[in-house]
């Protein structure tokens, strides 16, 4: 058998491992979806909470929430109710909330772009960042530089998201007054006037996930460098900045990707709050009023729509790392 | 060797080789729970006493960090909503612990089906965000003490159920739990006796995390406003509270903020020190 032709046969057999292990990963993913909305369920309906109590407030007669029961399918068992509600949901069809009276999917359609705006610029801005950071620091381990970024990053992490908000506020919208402090985005906002409401949001954002990001992309890459490997390299004499660049960064893209993935948890619970703090009309701002109000479809909705998009890009992350990782893909 | 010396005497050992940073930190987080626990005979007014019709007054004699929205004394405020948050999240990391590492244990011991389904059921809680679970829970119970520390404490127990699982997975193995097993001793007696005592370091480590972060999940949950209710506030609540002043240039907002970032702060220092003592009597990893 000629070489090519082994080549070839392996390039096959590799091609086939992928879509193997890709079309396994879609399949996790479906069930884990389906895991998602049963928890979704089961949290909001089968809880001891009452629906129709809580529309109709402590002073309700039985019969008023009998009628209620009656009118949104309530009596009815709850595994008939779930499949029905799945049901709705995969046609798009998340109900009507019950304090607007309002379909679902127009309320989180409404909202949804200013989100992912948000999380979107952030994760532009602090990804790459993160990544040169961490790179940076792990040149010269325990330096002065690394010192002083290990410090930084350390101290981020304990400091909850609005106090940095609170801070960047204080200084740039009170004292110097130079960018607006709530971001009230209209659908007719021009570019200009979008991207002055949005500066604060992303920093008091970013920072938060770019010291996790920093701290973990140094970890990974400072792992990757003490490898046989990168011992063999240095010897040959390679040039430190191809060492850290090639050799090192190639083989830790896979736990890096892994990082950003984690940190999506903190862009999540992170969204919520600072778009309450900014007053920024998204989609955690309307979850966390459709909580307040108790408004159960509605919560229903935006958790089933935040915990996808976070499983989702898991699971994403997760085929990615495979993909780059030989030593998983073929487990022996 | 290092086993028997460690038992000669572990926190000697620890005190000495305590670092300045570590000591400011040890003593931060003893006067803020001092301050906590001593709350009502420290605070110079009630918390919840409204002293004046101005709201966000500068600081004066009777109000040193000035009046809150409603002309409340922010000092007493602090203090309060420090007890309170402390008050809270310590419950809730003793339940969280409590179950996790029961629950750890157990899947490590008893293995085979015990250990698949317990771990299952905790990945499924770990693939969703932490705050949507809060959320839920929230929004179809609405907001109240117990329905807060308990899911609070779930949510973390998860996290505890991942470490304390893995620690007794590695100390399972061990001869001496074979020992035990060959004994005849029951599974408690293997649980209390054996694994916990040889877990009990990196266990203590992790509390420090776990505190930290249901520090700042709950100041999160009290800032949406979906934490402890008015008239009572957790620091989170008090951050709320007073947002507006910040556009009138108070920093009632920034103390109760500053306040959380300082006990998170002091205890991630002083658990990154306490791990480096670890490390030096644990083998290297690397």
């Amino acid at each position: 058998m000629s070489l090519s032709r082994i080549k070839l046969l392996v390039e096959k057999r590799i091609l086939m491992d992928l879509s193997l292990i890709i079309t396994r990963r879609i399949a996790i993913g479906v069930v884990t979806v389906l895991v998602v909305s049963l928890i979704v369920f089961a949290g909001t309906e089968l809880l001891p909470g009452n629906v129709a109590q809580a529309i109709l407030g402590p002073g309700a007669t039985p019969e008023a929430i009998a009628n209620i029961n009656a009118r949104l399918g309530l009596n009815q068992p709850a595994h008939i109710r779930y499949i029905h509600w799945f049901g709705n949901l995969l046609h798009g069809d998340m109900g009507t909330s019950l304090v607007s009276g309002r379909e679902v999917s127009v309320l989180i359609s409404e909202r949804s772009s200013n989100t992912f705006l948000l999380a979107g610029v952030t994760a532009i801005v602090a990804v790459p960042l993160s990544i040169v950071l961490g790179l940076i620091a792990s040149t010269k381990p325990n330096g002065l530089i690394d010192k002083s970024i290990s410090a930084i990053t350390l101290t981020l992490i304990s400091i909850p998201d609005f106090l940095v908000a609170i801070i960047l506020v204080s200084i740039f919208s009170v004292h110097f007054g130079w960018l607006p402090a709530l971001s009230k985005i209209r659908p007719d906002s021009n570019f200009f006037e979008l991207a002055r409401m949005l500066v604060l949001p992303v920093t008091a954002l970013s920072f938060t996930i770019i010291a996790h990001m920093t701290r973990m992309t140094r970890t990974a890459v400072l792992n990757e460098l003490t490898s046989p490997a990168i011992e063999m390299a240095i010897l040959k004499g390679v040039p430190k900045y191809r060492l850290l660049l090639v050799h090192a960064l190639s083989n830790a893209i896979a736990p890096i990707i892994n990082v950003i993935a984690l940190n999506l948890a903190y862009l999540i619970s992170g969204v919520v709050v600072i778009e309450m703090l900014f007053n920024l009309n998204g989609l955690g701002k309307l979850m966390v009023e459709a909580v307040t109000n108790r408004d159960i479809p509605l919560v229903q909705g935006c958790a089933m729509l935040f915990c996808a998009v976070y499983v989702l890009l898991n699971l994403f992350a997760d085929t990615i790392s495979i993909i780059a990782n030989p030593r998983i893909r073929h487990p022996k | 060797m290092t086993k028997m010396q460690a038992k000669s005497g572990p926190f000697r050992d620890l005190l000495q080789n305590l670092t300045p940073t570590a000591i400011i930190c040890l003593l931060i987080l003893i006067g803020l729970i001092l301050l906590a626990i001593l709350a009502p005979w420290i605070s110079p007014h009630m918390p919840t006493k409204i002293l004046t019709n101005e709201s966000y007054q500068l600081s004066s004699d009777t109000m040193l960090l000035g009046g809150d929205y409603l002309g409340r004394d922010m000092v007493s405020r602090l203090i309060y909503a420090l007890r309170i948050t402390l008050g809270v999240t310590f419950i809730v990391t003793v339940l969280a612990f409590f179950i996790g590492c029961l629950m750890g244990f157990l899947a490590a011991v008893l293995g085979g089906i015990w250990d698949t389904v317990l771990s299952r059921v905790v990945d499924a809680l770990i693939a969703l965000p932490a705050i949507m679970i809060a959320l839920i829970v929230i929004g179809a119970l609405g907001s109240s003490l117990p329905v807060l520390i308990v899911t609070l404490a779930i949510i973390d127990s998860t996290r505890v159920f991942r470490v304390a699982r893995a620690l007794a997975m590695n100390i399972v193995v061990s001869d001496f739990v074979e020992a035990a097993r060959v004994r005849g001793e029951d599974l408690k007696w293997i649980m209390w006796h054996e694994i916990m005592p040889n877990a009990l370091g990196p266990l203590a480590a992790e509390f420090g995390i776990r505190f930290t972060y249901a520090i700042l999940f709950m100041s999160a949950l009290g800032f949406l406003g979906l934490g402890i209710q008015p008239p009572h506030a957790d620091l989170g609540l008090l951050i709320r509270e007073n947002m507006q002043g910040l556009l009138f240039g108070s920093y009632a907002p920034l103390y109760p903020a500053l306040l959380i970032s300082l006990i998170t702060i002091s205890i991630n220092i002083f658990v990154d020190w306490y791990l480096q003592q670890l490390d030096t009597a644990l083998p290297n990893e690397f």
